[in-house]
């Protein structure tokens, strides 16, 4: 994937700097302009991703077989109840006319109301917001300070003890199931150990370090996947980029192996480990459900889980929106870089 | 050659054959050994009403929670029901739901590959929907969809297929693109060569190696997100024993017993290292280039 893109952007490259005068000049003023215009195309063409997710989560409603209103509303219900959270999700109106009001709600910012707690979704996401973040965060530092480190050193060591015990520990970590490993480390550290507390979340206003002591656990749980996604992917994009011939003339010239391995290599095997960093954010996503869940931290999971069990469709279906439009901007983030590390992708 | 017996002919044949098995292991160690331990955990799962005997649904309230012993292997559960004969029974649905959802999401995701590789004009379109449907975490669109259905296990296999579809959509696409440009389709085209006999011949198996290994790594996530959906109880039906479902119920219980999360959870954990490794493997052993070096 990452050697499409470098080729295709050399020929690109080479095509537009043909027959002008000054190429310096003109190569400049080129790469200035082309950095805009991929900027600009890249804009547009998330918004295309957004309109498919809104049309497949607004649409999965009216898709499935039964009646869903009868489903949410229960065993215990009335024809009444039935019929007024069929009008609570809109179902009595057709289908585009619905959607229409839908989309033209969401680009309000309106998510739709709860069916049970009649609150608006972006207010129950709104309250929600700080301790996922916070728990997001703190994953994704403690994921990529730790795998890239790992990916590189066993790249270095390739086919030594070191390489075959990270590249184990990666299949372990890409295995092992986050609850599974969140009631492992809750029972070794909490119960046993009793070095963190079990569950729950402290504000970061209420102190730093009550707030790290919550998101201890959490975060090696959350990031465990993550972090074995990062070392295996890290190890071979620099293994690729190890066997090139300038890392040789690098060694030759007497550069220190960090320095190499650092300033030369790292740059280098970039695209692919910034790549994995926006496309394993679907896996902690995932993830932060299930975890949240486990540790009892008041964030979106738990709110996706509560509406789960009560089949409160609209929050679901807004949580799904924002969940995916933050991977879809990430992802955005992570192609912008591309342009700014690797001067050749610019299409 | 006429000289020769036939038993002095058999024996160095076998030895070969031993000889080159060995060596095969040596070479391919991750994937004798995810094979290995999938094996057994197939085999485990077949012999289910054999290996472990008992009712998976019987209470019996009077030895709940016990720990493991000789009488319950693995110890008992809230409502006395045996967790050695429900981890046992457990593996089936897990394997069931991996082996499925991997079977049905390569087909239904090579047909579409190769129809969107080969046809431009739904291309643009068939691959920006299959963005948006990869833009959402795949459990999240299981639970949506398991939000609006019936739990069961039908429901949940298919919760889980479809947002595993656009992977191996995309992985069929880029292979029939790459192939496409080639000289010797072009060769083939020229001379006549009908796009059925192209697709058959020269298209289908290139795709065949990539698919398998996309397998494995398809059938591992969906055992994972069927624990997951299990466990936040959007999954199967309580009545029957999953994995995910044991551990959703332990989950109030686990201070004290530990015992009911640990087994089904070490259980899922091998059972999906197994595949990995199995996935990892033949991915090394089908594409010379991803080889590590040595």
């Amino acid at each position: 994937m990452v050697a499409v893109a470098r080729d295709r952007a050399a020929s690109d490259h080479l095509s537009r700097t043909e027959g002008l005068d000054s190429a310096a000049e003109c190569r400049i003023r080129g790469e200035e302009r082309s950095l805009y215009v991929y900027l600009i195309r890249r804009l547009f063409a998330t918004l295309p991703v957004m309109a498919v997710v809104g049309l497949v989560v607004f649409s999965l409603l009216y898709l499935t077989p039964g009646d869903p209103a009868a489903l949410i509303a229960g065993d215990l219900a009335t024809a009444a109840d039935i019929a007024k959270i069929r009008q609570k999700l809109g179902l009595d109106e057709p289908f585009l006319l619905r959607f229409g009001k839908w989309s033209w709600g969401l680009m309000h910012g309106d998510l739709g109301v709860s069916i049970f707690s009649n609150l608006p979704v972006s207010r129950l996401i709104g309250q929600r917001l700080e301790p996922t973040l916070a728990l997001a965060t703190t994953t994704i530092l403690f994921a990529v300070t730790i795998a890239v480190p790992m990916g590189i050193i066993a790249a270095w060591k390739a086919g030594t003890w070191i390489d075959r015990a990270v590249m184990a520990f990666a299949v372990f970590g890409f295995s092992f199931p986050v609850f599974v490993l969140a009631y492992v480390l809750i029972s070794a550290f909490s119960i046993q150990l009793e070095w963190l507390p079990v569950e729950g979340y402290t504000r970061l206003r209420d102190g730093f370090g009550p707030f790290l002591a919550n998101l201890a656990l959490p975060s090696v749980t959350l990031g465990s996947v993550y972090m074995a996604l990062m070392a295996r992917i890290t190890r071979t994009s620099m293994l690729e980029v190890l066997s090139d011939d300038y890392i040789r003339t690098a060694y030759a010239k007497g550069l220190t192996p960090d320095r190499v391995l650092i300033g030369h290599a790292l740059k280098n095997a970039g695209v692919p480990i910034i790549t994995v960093i926006g496309v394993g954010l679907a896996l902690l996503i995932g993830g932060v459900v299930i975890t949240e869940s486990v540790f009892g931290i008041p964030g979106i999971g738990r709110l996706t889980v509560d509406a789960i069990l009560s089949r409160d469709y609209p929050v679901i279906q807004g949580v799904i929106l924002v969940f995916s439009g933050v991977y879809v901007f990430v992802n955005l983030l992570v192609d912008l870089s591309y342009a700014l590390i690797d001067p050749r992708i610019r299409y | 050659m006429t000289g020769v017996t036939p038993a002095v002919a058999v024996v160095p044949e076998t030895r070969v054959r031993l000889g080159e098995l060995r060596a095969f292991v040596r070479r391919n160690p991750t994937v004798v050994v995810g094979s290995a331990l999938l094996l057994a955990i197939v085999l485990m799962a077949t012999a289910a009403p054999w290996i472990a005997p008992g009712d998976p649904q019987s209470l019996s309230p009077a030895m709940r929670l016990r720990p493991p012993s000789k009488e319950f292997w693995f110890g008992t559960d809230m409502y006395g029901r045996d967790v050695f004969t429900r981890t046992i029974h457990g593996s089936r649905i897990s394997l069931l739901v991996g082996s499925l959802v991997a079977i049905v999401s390569v087909s239904c995701g090579l047909v579409i590959g190769l129809v969107t590789g080969s046809v431009r004009a739904v291309d643009s379109v068939v691959m920006r929907v299959m963005d948006g449907l990869m833009a959402i975490p795949d459990i999240l669109l299981a639970i949506a969809m398991m939000a609006v259905v019936r739990a069961s296990v039908n429901n949940v296999l298919i919760a889980i297929t479809i947002p595993q579809i656009p992977r191996v959509v995309r992985l069929v696409r880029s292979v029939v693109m790459t192939i496409s440009e080639r000289p010797y389709i072009e060769a083939a085209h020229s001379s006549g060569t009908p796009f059925r006999r192209i697709l058959t011949r020269h298209l289908l198996p290139n795709t065949i190696a990539p698919l398998v290994v996309q397998a494995t790594y398809t059938g591992a996530a969906a055992v994972l997100t069927e624990a997951g959906l299990s466990f936040l109880g959007a999954g199967t039906p309580p009545n029957i024993p999953s994995w995910g479902n044991m551990m959703a119920e332990g989950r109030s219980f686990f201070q004290i017993a530990i015992w009911i999360i640990l087994f089904p959870g070490m259980f899922l954990a091998m059972t999906v290292l197994a595949v990995n490794l199995l996935g990892d493997g033949l991915r090394d052993t089908l594409d010379p280039r991803l080889r590590r070096c040595l």
